[in-house]
C-alpha cells in the first residue's frame, strides 16, 4: 500500500509535466499579448520601442523553449515566477485567494454531504413514497438551477429580510470566525445545493442497487435488525461510489466558481482566473492551471486510497 | 378415486403416521403473488406440505416453478412492495408465521429458521469480515458478548471444516473460494442452533466434488443436531441422495409430492415422469435420443383454471381443462393428475425414446482439428509493473477431433477447459504448442487462411442471456455473419437463409423479428446455435452450451445438437462440467484437471472402466437420480480443494487430493500414456 502510494505520487510528475507543456504552448498560440494590453489597453499610444523594451524586460522576446525551460526549472525549485501584470510572486497572488476558495469548497462539501446522505438514504428506503418524490424534486432542482442564480435568490432574500449585504473585504476565519462564517455560509449553501443534489442522487441509486444485493437478503435472513441492515450492510457499500463524486465535485469548487464569486462579491480563485486570462497574464494563468491540475491528481489519489480503506477487496500491492 | 381438499388430505396423511407429533413446519394452501408491470404473477398457488423435525424435504422444479418463492414466503423475505401472500397459512413450531409482526418474525429468522442461498459469491457482504458476519446472529439473537461470540464462531468454522479458524475470522469473503464461502454460509445458518434450515440451491454454483462435500456436511449436521432441512434444487441426483421426501413443483403448483423412493421409482404425474426421463443419467446405459418435454412452461401472469402442465403433456385429454386436485395415489404420494390411476396401472407410459444412437464415423479419416502440446500461461495480476507469478492455465494438452465426432471435455472450474476452447477459437494466443485445423497450422497460417478458419470454426456460448446483443433482432443476429462473409447475396436471400436457419433449430421464421429479451432461455440458445450454423462451419466449440438451461429444455437442445451434427456432419468440442451430459453426447471424452489432461478414452471406457483416480472421484461425486442407489452407496469424498495457481503442486497436479497418492507422485509429473489401446491416462499408479 505504501509502495503503491509512492508510485502514484511519482506518477503525478509526468502527468503534471504534460499539463505544463500543454498550458504553456496553448497560451502562446492564443492571440493577444500582455504588453499590448498593459500599455495600450486604455487607448494610450506607446511606441513600438517601449513595447519591445517591456517585452524584453518580461523575457517574452526569448525563444519559446528557453522561456519554457526557465519556467520548468523555476517550478522544480518551487519558484512559480512573478505575475506579469502585478509583478508580485504568483504564489502570493494565489495564496490569498486560495484560502477563501478552499474554505468555500470545504464548507460546501460539509453542507452537501451532511444533507445528501440522509436525503439519498431516505429516498432509496422509501422508494416511490412522498419522501422519495420530495427528494427527487429537490435534487432535480439542484441540478437544473444554476448556482449563481440560486445565490442571487439567497442574496435578495437576505437583503429583503435582514437588510444584509455581503461585505466588501474578506475576513479570514482566524481573524473573526463569526464574520467569516456569516460571509461564506451563503455562497457555500448556493453551490452546496447543486453538489448535494448530485451526491444525493448518487447515494439513492447506489443504495437502491445495493438493497437488491444477495448479501442484504442474507443479512435479513439472519434476523439482523433492519436499522443495522441499512447502516452496516447497505450504506457502507452504497457510499463507495459516492466518494468519487464527492472528490471530483470538491476539486471543481476550487477553480470553477467564477460567477458565484461575482454574485457574493468574493475574491476567490475563479475571479483571479478570469482576471488573469483577460490580461493574458501568462505566468499567473500557468501557475493557477498547475495548481488546479495538481489538486485534481491529488484528490484522485485520495479517492483511490479511500476506496482501499473502505473496500477490503481493493488492495494495491505494487 | 380419492379426491379431497388439499389440507384435509395432508392432515389425513399425517394422522396415518402414528409416531409423528405435530410437524415442525406446516405450509397450508400458500399463495404468493407479485405485482409486475405485466400484471399479477401468481408465483405460488395452493402449495401445502409439512416438514417434520430432523427431516430432509426437497423441493424440485425448473426455474420459475415457484420453489424459491415458497422458501422466501416461509422466511417472509419477499420484496416488500411487490410481493404479497393473499392466502395461506404457515405454522412453524406452533406459531402462525404470517400473523407475526415484523419484529417477531425477525426474531425467528436466523434463530429458529436459517436460510442458505445459492450464490456463495454474492451472498456474503464483501466489505465486512467473515467473523463479524458469523458473530452477528449470535450477538443479536443470543445476546452473546464479543468474546463468547468469537469462541462460538471458531467452533462453528471447525464444525463446517474450515481450518485455521482464528485467522480466517479476520478475513474477508473474497479471500475464500466458492466452496469455502458456502461453508461460511452454513456456519452462519447453524450459528443459533436453528430448528429448520432452508437451503436454496446450495450447491448449484459449485463444482461436483465440492458439491458432494457441502451436501454431505449439511446432511451429517442435520442428523447430528436434529435440524430439519428443506433443500431446493433442480438437480434430481441431489434430491435422490439426500431427501426423505420430495415436492415436485411445476408452474407455481405442486405437481407431485411424496416419499423420495415413491416419486423417483413410480412417478404418478406426467411431469415428474418426463423430468426423470429427460435427464441424461450416469446409472443407466446411454439411450439414443434423450426424451424431452416439448414446449415451454406457461406464463404465470395468465390466470388459468386448466391443468398447468396440459399444454406440454403427451397424455392430455378433455378433462385436463379442469385443474386437477391433489389425488392420493397408490404409492401414497400425492399427484395433481386426473390420470394418475392409469399411470399407476401402466396403461399410459411415456413413449420410448425414438431414434437410434449416433453412428460414429470410423476414425480412419484425417482429424478435422488436432491440438499438440498446447500450453497457455497467464501473468497473474500484480501491481503496476510487476506480476505476481504465472498461472499455467493449460499445460501440454494434445488431442484430435475427427469429422462428425463429438469430443467431450470435462473438468471442474479452473481446470482450463474453457481456455482450451478459447485457444482453438484463436480468442487467445497459445504460449506454445500447435493447433492444426483441416491440416493448416494456425500459428503459421496466412491471414486469408485464418479468415477461412474463423468461418469454419464456430462457438456456442454458455450464457444465452448475455451472449446475444440485446439491441439486435434475432434476424439481425443470425444475418450478420451472412453479410460479413458474403455467404449469400441480397436482402431477400439473407432473409430466406435466416428463415431456413431458424427452421433448422426448431424456431418459427417469425422469430426473426423478435429481440432476445422476448425469448426464453432455450429459445435464445437455439438462436445462438442458428448463428453458429449460419457460417456453415465444420467444427463447433460448445462451451457449457446447455449448463444454464433447465432440465427439460436441456434435453431439447442436446437432441437438437445431435440432430444437426448428423445432418451437417459437424464435429463438436463439447466443453462441460456435467458428467452425465458429456457422457450422453460424446464419442470420446477428455478429462482435465488443473490445466492438464488426466485421461482420454472413448465414452464407454471412461464411464465404465476409468483408470485415473481423478476420473473415478469425479464420477463418484456426481449423484444419480435414483434414491435406492444413492442411499446405499458410501460416498467416497474427495478431500480438499483445487490447489492455488500461484503455488502449483509439484509432480502430479492431482497429488494434493488423490486418494492413492504416494511420495513418487509428488516428485514426477506423470506423462499421458496409452495404457490400453485408445485409452490414455496420466498416472503412474495404473
Amino acid at each position: 500500500m505504501l509502495r503503491y502510494t509512492i508510485n502514484r505520487v511519482l506518477l503525478m510528475i509526468p502527468t503534471l509535466i504534460g499539463v505544463a507543456v500543454l498550458v504553456f504552448f496553448l497560451l502562446r498560440v492564443v492571440p493577444g499579448d500582455i504588453v499590448e494590453i498593459k500599455l495600450r489597453g486604455d487607448g494610450g499610444s506607446v511606441t513600438q520601442e517601449t513595447i519591445d523594451m517591456e517585452r524584453k524586460r518580461l523575457g517574452l522576446d526569448r525563444p519559446l523553449l528557453t522561456q519554457f525551460g526557465d519556467w520548468m526549472v523555476g517550478m522544480a525549485t518551487l519558484d512559480f515566477g512573478n505575475s506579469m501584470w502585478t509583478e508580485r510572486p504568483v504564489v502570493t497572488e494565489i495564496a490569498g485567494r486560495l484560502e477563501l476558495s478552499l474554505q468555500v469548497a470545504i464548507m460546501a462539501t460539509f453542507v452537501a454531504v451532511l444533507l445528501a446522505i440522509p436525503m439519498g438514504t431516505m429516498a432509496a428506503l422509501f422508494r416511490d413514497s412522498w419522501i422519495d418524490y420530495a427528494v427527487r424534486i429537490l435534487t432535480i432542482g439542484g441540478l437544473s438551477i444554476p448556482s449563481f442564480w440560486f445565490g442571487m435568490l439567497i442574496m435578495l432574500t437576505l437583503l429583503a429580510l435582514f437588510n444584509w449585504l455581503p461585505p466588501i473585504t474578506f475576513t479570514p476565519i482566524y481573524v473573526d470566525p463569526i464574520a467569516n462564517l456569516t460571509q461564506l455560509i451563503w455562497p457555500a449553501l448556493a453551490v452546496g445545493y447543486r453538489y448535494c443534489a448530485v451526491v444525493a442522487r448518487m447515494i439513492r441509486s447506489s443504495l437502491l442497487e445495493v438493497m437488491n444485493e444477495d448479501y442484504i437478503r442474507t443479512a435479513r435472513a439472519k434476523g439482523v435488525y433492519e436499522r443495522l441492515v441499512i447502516s452496516r450492510h447497505a450504506l457502507r457499500n452504497a457510499l463507495l461510489p459516492a466518494i468519487t463524486v464527492i472528490g471530483l465535485e470538491f476539486t471543481f469548487l476550487i477553480g470553477g466558481l467564477v460567477v458565484t464569486e461575482q454574485v457574493f462579491n468574493l475574491n476567490g480563485i475563479g475571479q483571479l482566473f478570469v482576471q488573469s486570462v483577460s490580461r493574458n497574464d501568462f505566468t499567473l494563468i500557468q501557475g493557477m492551471v498547475m495548481l488546479i491540475a495538481a489538486f485534481y491528481v491529488f484528490v484522485n489519489l485520495v479517492i483511490d486510497l479511500l476506496y482501499a480503506v473502505f473496500d477490503p477487496r481493493i488492495r494495491y500491492n505494487a | 378415486m380419492s379426491v379431497a381438499d388439499t389440507s384435509d388430505d395432508l392432515r389425513a396423511l399425517r394422522d396415518a403416521r402414528p409416531e409423528v407429533a405435530a410437524p415442525l413446519l406446516e405450509v397450508d394452501d400458500l399463495h404468493t403473488q407479485f405485482a409486475t408491470a405485466r400484471g399479477i404473477v401468481r408465483a405460488v398457488e395452493g402449495v401445502s406440505f409439512t416438514v417434520d423435525r430432523g427431516e430432509v424435504v426437497a423441493i424440485v422444479g425448473e426455474s420459475g416453478s415457484g420453489k424459491s418463492v415458497t422458501a422466501l414466503s416461509i422466511m417472509r423475505l419477499l420484496p416488500r412492495l411487490t410481493g404479497k401472500i393473499p392466502k395461506g397459512r404457515i405454522m412453524f413450531d406452533g406459531r402462525s408465521l404470517l400473523d407475526l409482526d415484523d419484529e417477531q418474525m425477525r426474531q425467528i429468522r436466523g434463530r429458529d429458521i436459517s436460510m442458505i442461498f445459492q450464490e456463495p459469491m454474492t451472498s456474503l457482504n464483501p466489505i465486512l469480515t467473515i467473523g463479524l458476519q458469523i458473530k452477528e446472529p449470535l450477538q443479536i439473537h443470543l445476546g452473546m458478548t464479543d468474546k463468547e461470540a468469537q469462541d462460538r464462531s471458531i467452533e462453528l468454522l471447525q464444525l463446517v471444516g474450515i481450518t485455521d479458524p482464528e485467522r480466517r475470522l479476520d478475513q474477508y469473503p473474497h479471500q475464500f473460494s466458492g466452496g469455502m464461502r458456502q461453508r461460511v454460509m452454513i456456519a452462519i445458518g447453524l450459528a443459533c442452533n436453528p430448528k429448520l434450515i432452508i437451503a436454496d440451491e446450495p450447491t448449484t454454483a459449485l463444482d461436483v466434488t465440492i458439491q458432494a462435500q457441502i451436501l454431505e456436511l449439511m446432511k451429517n449436521l442435520s442428523r447430528q443436531l436434529d435440524i430439519a432441512l428443506i433443500i431446493i434444487t433442480h438437480n434430481l441426483g441431489v434430491v435422490a441422495r439426500y431427501a426423505d421426501r420430495v415436492l415436485v413443483m411445476y408452474a407455481a403448483r405442486v405437481a407431485e409430492q411424496g416419499a423420495a423412493e415413491a416419486v423417483f421409482h413410480d412417478p404418478r404425474h406426467p411431469y415428474s415422469m418426463g423430468l426423470l426421463r429427460s435427464v441424461p443419467r450416469l446409472d443407466r446405459p446411454r439411450g439414443g435420443k434423450l426424451e424431452t418435454i416439448e414446449g415451454l412452461p406457461p406464463n404465470l401472469a395468465d390466470a388459468s383454471t386448466a391443468c398447468r402442465f396440459a399444454p406440454r403433456c403427451p397424455f392430455r385429454i378433455a378433462v385436463c381443462d379442469q385443474e386437477p386436485p391433489l389425488f392420493v395415489t397408490d404409492t401414497g404420494s400425492l399427484s395433481r393428475c386426473h390420470r394418475h390411476e392409469e399411470i399407476a396401472s401402466g396403461k399410459i407410459t411415456w413413449s420410448a425414446a425414438g431414434g437410434a444412437g449416433l453412428n460414429f464415423a470410423a476414425n480412419t479419416t484425417a482429424p478435422v482439428l488436432s491440438v499438440r502440446n498446447l500450453t497457455k500461461n497467464f501473468a497473474a495480476a500484480g501491481g503496476l509493473r510487476s506480476s505476481a507469478g504465472t498461472v499455467r492455465a493449460v499445460q501440454d494438452v494434445s488431442f484430435d477431433i475427427y469429422p462428425g465426432e463429438t469430443l467431450g471435455l470435462v473438468g471442474e472450474s479452473g481446470c482450463g477447459k474453457t481456455t482450451v476452447g478459447r485457444l482453438i477459437l484463436r480468442l487467445e494466443e497459445p504460449t506454445s504448442g500447435e493447433i492444426h485445423f483441416e491440416g493448416v497450422n494456425l500459428s503459421t497460417a496466412s491471414p486469408a487462411e485464418l479468415k477461412a478458419m474463423r468461418r469454419k470454426v464456430q462457438v456456442i456460448f454458455q450464457d444465452p442471456y448475455s451472449s446475444l446483443n440485446p439491441r439486435m433482432t434475432v434476424g439481425q443476429i443470425i444475418g450478420e455473419p451472412l453479410h460479413v462473409y458474403k455467404i449469400v447475396d441480397g436482402r431477400g436471400q439473407v432473409e430466406a437463409r435466416v428463415a431456413e436457419l431458424l427452421e433448422n433449430v426448431g424456431l418459427r421464421p417469425e422469430m426473426a423479428e423478435r429481440y432476445p429479451h422476448q425469448l426464453s432461455g432455450g429459445q435464445r440458445q437455439r438462436v445462438g446455435i442458428a448463428r453458429a450454423l449460419a457460417m456453415e462451419p465444420s467444427f463447433i466449440v460448445c462451451d457449457e452450451a446447455v449448463s444454464a438451461l433447465d432440465v427439460s429444455i436441456q434435453g431439447q437442445i442436446i437432441n437438437l445438437l445431435e440432430e444437426l451434427q448428423r445432418k451437417f456432419k459437424l464435429a463438436f468440442l463439447f466443453i462441460a462440467h456435467d458428467l452425465a451430459v458429456v457422457r450422453h453426447i460424446s464419442a470420446r471424452v477428455v478429462v482435465m484437471y488443473f490445466g492438464r489432461i488426466m485421461e482420454v478414452a472413448d465414452r464407454d471406457t471412461i464411464y465404465g472402466g476409468s483408470l485415473h483416480p481423478y476420473t473415478r472421484v469425479l464420477l463418484d461425486a456426481a449423484p444419480v437420480p435414483d434414491p435406492s442407489i444413492e442411499k446405499q452407496r458410501e460416498p467416497r469424498l474427495i478431500k480438499g480443494e483445487l490447489p492455488s495457481h500461484l503455488a502449483p503442486p509439484t509432480g502430479c497436479v492431482f497429488s494434493t487430493r488423490c486418494p492413492q497418492v504416494s511420495q513418487e507422485c509428488r516428485e514426477v509429473v506423470p506423462p499421458l500414456e496409452e495404457k490400453r489401446p485408445g485409452h490414455f491416462a496420466a498416472c503412474i499408479k495404473v
